[in-house]
């Protein structure tokens, strides 16, 4: 089994949120970055897919020099070699160039499967790989949590909204896009971290992609829904005032 | 016109449905329904109580059971049929699963997870989370109209829907799609196991995220629980990895809770949790970080270290 999986860079959690000048989007030279978490259990279920049926993970990265760092992380945890769609502008673009250039840094590669997070901690369009599947002509499911895959056909778990789930039946080559917790993940050991210096990374240069299909005019923190009342002082200090609070105003408790 | 895609499942109308024509309505365009799907008709029926100028029933053999490529070709061909000036969906799970299809499609900008829509002067901005909820974004859809969004569960009020004096009429719309073409065979939905725990009816409940680092710190939090008389719960990534079962899980895949009082312990407040408890009376949230989105819906806040602070609050609770 031949499996793309489609990974991102994205800025820690940890990261204290700076916005540019131009309000336009995070200052972000300074900015610590990691696996974007959904690519993280996609890799991981590609590893496992291919630990059982054989084959070959590929995975697939779109933005500038820095995203290295984590083609090398999943190199390290197993993925056999990458591409690397170099690129300043495709790390904050929207989903649909990015998609468009995915489909055509990969399209000749005929995968079997390509495995896509659900959706990234930064931009959160929830896109990329359905446009993406749409793009390659592959039926695509969303949101898998189990993923069974039998001579050509995968038969995979979607979730649903509140504890629902559903199976369903497609044709390879198919698109996923995987939920987190699908998997237990596997970290780096010293000897992938060694392996993974020689494996290849193939370094693609999008060709002119699709045009945007939105426009970030401004980002600002959001405004409180509610008037939030901040209690400070010591632990005990503040522990004695919220209970009084909770108690005399609030009356949530005895 | 404004197009509004409803959702339904079993002839049971979700009630996002109603949050996305009022959205549409508030924009001074008619509105249009469409419905999908087996059982339709019963659901747009209920719809049809909006003040909206039609409803349109669109159900086929090949839509009897919801599938991406059943929805993207039916939706295709009714919406180039009808070219409104936008198309709004509710952001579901099954919105996410197929639109961003619909909109490769029809070649038209989709954005999704909308949470405000401002038309000033012929241009309309959309406001939508960016960074997990920390950042809200504004954004124009560029390209040919109509563009297509997808609402954030809860960012519009169901209950801000007006009603048209009568009901709107319920058409049929004939919408050929071929069964052969449709490549996901799904199966009947189902819940994973009975709930052993139901959560919505828990008076009081401290849930723990990400914050609390490790399932060896759960104690801390249990022990909270205990002295306040609350259940324990968690958001996603808690259960993800293992520390507490699935059945504790609040937010979109989760449960959906209300009690009297919630205490947020480590949770930072991504969208997913909060849908599942923001509606919650008194809310309660420590984090290390003074800039968490959960501080924004919450009604007392300390930014600080919890396993610093919950025992003090355990020892305070004790005495």
């Amino acid at each position: 089994m031949k499996i793309a999986v489609c990974i991102k860079q994205v800025v820690t959690r940890e990261w204290q949120l700076r916005v540019n000048e131009a309000k336009t989007w995070i200052r972000d030279q300074d900015a610590s970055f990691e696996l974007n978490e959904p690519d993280a259990y996609a890799l991981e279920e590609a590893l496992r897919l291919k630990e059982k049926h054989t084959g070959e993970v590929v995975v697939v990265s779109a933005g500038p020099t820095r995203v290295s760092q984590v083609i090398r992380e999943a190199l390290a945890r197993g993925a056999d070699r990458a591409i690397h769609i170099e690129s300043d502008t495709l790390a904050t673009a929207d989903a649909v160039p990015v998609a468009d250039a995915i489909a055509s840094a990969i399209r000749d590669e005929t995968f079997d499967l390509v495995l896509t997070g659900l959706q990234s901690d930064d931009q959160g369009f929830g896109q990329v790989g359905v446009i993406l599947a749409a793009k390659l002509g592959m039926p695509h499911a969303t949101i898998i949590m189990e993923v069974q895959a039998k001579d050509s056909s995968l038969r995979v778990k979607r979730e649903l909204e509140g504890g629902w789930f559903q199976w369903m039946t497609l044709p390879m080559p198919a698109l996923l896009t995987i939920q987190s917790g699908i998997n237990q993940l596997r970290y780096a050991t010293l000897k992938g971290i060694m392996a993974a210096k020689k494996k290849e990374i193939r370094k693609v240069t999008p060709s002119p992609s699709a045009d945007s299909t939105q426009r970030i005019l401004n980002v600002h923190f959001p405004q409180k829904a509610k008037q939030t009342q901040m209690v400070s002082g010591s632990p005990a200090e503040a522990s004695r005032e919220l209970v009084k609070h909770l108690r005399e105003d609030a009356r949530v408790i005895s | 016109m404004i197009v509004v895609i409803g959702e339904q499942r079993g002839g049971k109308l979700n009630r996002a449905t109603w949050e996305a024509v009022a959205a549409a309505q508030s924009l001074g365009d008619t509105v249009k329904v469409i419905v999908l799907g087996g059982g339709a008709d019963a659901a747009a029926r209920e719809i049809a109580a909006a003040e909206v100028t039609e409803v349109a029933v669109v159900d086929a053999p090949a839509l009897a059971d919801y599938t991406a490529d059943g929805y993207v070709a039916a939706l295709a061909s009714l919406i180039e049929q009808q070219a409104p000036s936008l198309v709004v969906f509710p952001h579901t799970y099954q919105t996410r699963d197929f639109v961003p299809a619909l909109a490769t499609r029809l070649g038209r900008a989709l954005v999704t997870d909308v949470t405000a829509i401002n038309r000033a002067e012929g241009r309309t901005v959309y406001s939508r989370p960016v960074f997990q909820g920390k950042l809200s974004a504004e954004v124009e859809a560029l390209g040919p109209t109509p563009h297509l969004v997808t609402l954030q569960i809860g960012a519009f009020r169901a209950d801000a829907a007006k009603r048209g004096a009568s009901a709107a009429s319920v058409t049929a719309a004939t919408v050929s799609v071929d069964a052969g073409a449709v490549r996901q065979k799904p199966e009947a939905p189902f819940q994973e196991a009975r709930q052993a725990v139901d959560l919505s009816q828990a008076e009081r409940i401290v849930a723990v995220g990400r914050g609390i680092k490790g399932q060896e710190h759960l104690k801390i939090a249990e022990d909270l629980a205990k002295a306040l008389g609350a259940e324990l719960a968690a958001s996603r990534p808690i259960c993800d990895a293992g520390w507490l079962p699935m059945d504790r899980q609040i937010g979109s895949s989760g449960q959906t809770v209300a009690p009297k009082l919630y205490v947020a312990l480590g949770i930072s407040g991504a969208i997913q949790h909060l849908v599942g408890m923001k509606g919650s009376r008194t809310i309660v949230a420590i984090n290390k970080d003074p800039e968490a989105p959960i501080f924004e819906i919450a009604d007392y806040g300390i930014a600080g270290d919890l396993f610093e602070i919950v025992p003090a609050l355990i020892a305070e609770l004790n005495k």
